[in-house]
């Protein structure tokens, strides 16, 4: 056993572990953004809409909650272009990861829905809002900001799927990772490096997000 | 239809063998990370600042790394040390360090939670501290973890997917090779889906089983 550390080969190859590290963050946000929209349409198909429209949330998020995230992107990626539809890997991964959130999205806006007191809506109405209006106006921000510190977590977790990108050849921060260890074979050295700027990056996100809920006063 | 059939007709033994695969590293690595999760939250919690620094660290850096991270980490590192693991044996040692990191974390919050009247009525009780730990302190914290507990053995057979990628067979992979074979992509994709399914929907409900019991006590 005659290992040295040697950090060269993977500081001479940091471009390639950042740009992969920004694209782990571009897919996540944008799976983190569709995914809220997707989260708060069916949260609001879950409290307000009737049975069949329960029904089919329900179905929605236990399935994609209880399948790999794996099977979901190889499906997407393989299966699906069987029938005509047929993106590039990387916007694969990122509606993937958009559909993945939007299943435990749906639960942290409909969480923040119901404790919405029902004198604010009964405000809402009484000052003359529609029923969309309501919805707009009065129950998707307080739901939002209720919801803000899950949707932290969520953007957190969603961000560290982006590496399984990597098994469908994203070039993402795991993917290039692999490569150097592949290449240079510092197995010790790459694989620190990496897991140290997914901790760091994580760190980071979660600082943010807590002066984010510092900036908007829970209501 | 037909085809499907007749294809997993002929590929129901790999697939059955990779079934077992992905229920077993699951099954292990849920219950050795349950163990070392265990002695990972009662360190976090009565380690005292110096004791307790190198776990916290350990679960940071765990829970801040991704799974498919700590997987490729596990297969590749331990080459520089002059050993060479099995996937299998990396897989299963990527997922329990997975899972004693989060088992340690809840745990920590679970004895956090418990009223220091708990603590106080057992010293004066005259029980030892072990005692304590065993009699008053955990059978309380388990209780308060078992909703998560449920949650992190799902997330253990899911992450048990991403062993595909170091070239463990388990259901995933078994997959990939059926329909390399058979060319029935949606099919047997969405076979490997339904299975994940059936596996967390029975773990689920076996967690919400356990759970009503325990609460009816």
């Amino acid at each position: 056993m005659d290992y040295t550390l040697n950090f060269g080969v993977v500081f001479r190859n940091i471009d390639d572990l950042l740009s992969g590290l920004l694209l782990g963050l571009e897919m996540g946000l944008a799976g983190l953004l569709i995914g809220s929209l997707i989260g708060i349409l069916a949260a609001f198909a879950a409290v307000y809409g009737g049975r069949p429209a329960r029904i089919v949330v329900a179905a929605y998020v236990g399935l994609i909650r209880n399948v790999p995230i794996l099977v979901l992107a190889l499906f997407a990626f393989f299966a699906l272009p069987g029938i005509g539809i047929r993106f590039n890997n990387v916007v694969t991964f990122a509606a993937v990861l958009a559909i993945y959130a939007g299943a435990y999205l749906t639960e942290s806006f409909r969480a923040a829905i119901l404790v919405i007191p029902k004198g604010i809506i009964e405000a809402a109405q009484s000052i003359g809002l529609t029923r969309t209006g309501t919805a707009i106006w009065v129950i998707v921000p307080i739901a939002v900001r209720n919801a803000l510190p899950s949707v932290g977590n969520n953007f957190i977790s969603l961000f560290k799927d982006t590496s399984i990108a990597a098994v469908i050849a994203v070039p993402e921060l795991t993917f290039e990772a692999r490569k150097i260890n592949n290449e240079s074979f510092r197995v010790i050295e790459v694989w620190i490096v990496a897991s140290l700027m997914y901790v760091a990056t994580c760190a980071l996100i979660a600082a943010g997000l807590r002066r984010l809920e510092a900036m908007f006063p829970k209501f | 239809m037909d085809s499907f059939l007749a294809a997993l007709d002929s590929a129901s033994g790999p697939l059955l063998h990779g079934f077992g695969l992905t229920l077993g590293i699951s099954a292990a690595a849920v219950l050795l990370g349950s163990l070392i999760g265990v002695a990972v939250g009662l360190m976090l919690t009565y380690g005292g600042r110096i004791a307790s620094l190198p776990f916290r660290g350990f679960v940071d850096i765990v829970r801040g790394t991704p799974v498919l991270v700590l997987i490729l980490a596990s297969f590749y590192m331990p080459a520089g040390l002059g050993l060479s693991p099995g996937p299998v044996e990396a897989g299963i040692l990527a997922l329990t360090i997975f899972c004693s990191s989060h088992v340690g974390e809840t745990l920590r919050g679970a004895l956090n939670a418990i009223p220091p009247g708990q603590t106080d009525a057992a010293r004066a009780i005259g029980l030892t501290f072990p005692k304590m730990i065993l009699y008053v302190l955990m059978p309380q914290a388990l209780r308060q973890i078992a909703p998560n507990f449920v949650n992190t053995a799902v997330e253990i057979v899911k992450a048990s997917s991403l062993l595909s990628a170091i070239g463990v067979g388990e259901l995933l992979l078994t997959t990939q090779e059926i329909i390399g074979r058979t060319f029935q992509t949606m099919e047997f994709y969405a076979l490997a889906g339904a299975l994940y399914l059936v596996i967390n929907l029975t773990i689920s409900a076996g967690g919400g089983w356990i759970e009503r019991r325990v609460h009816t006590q």
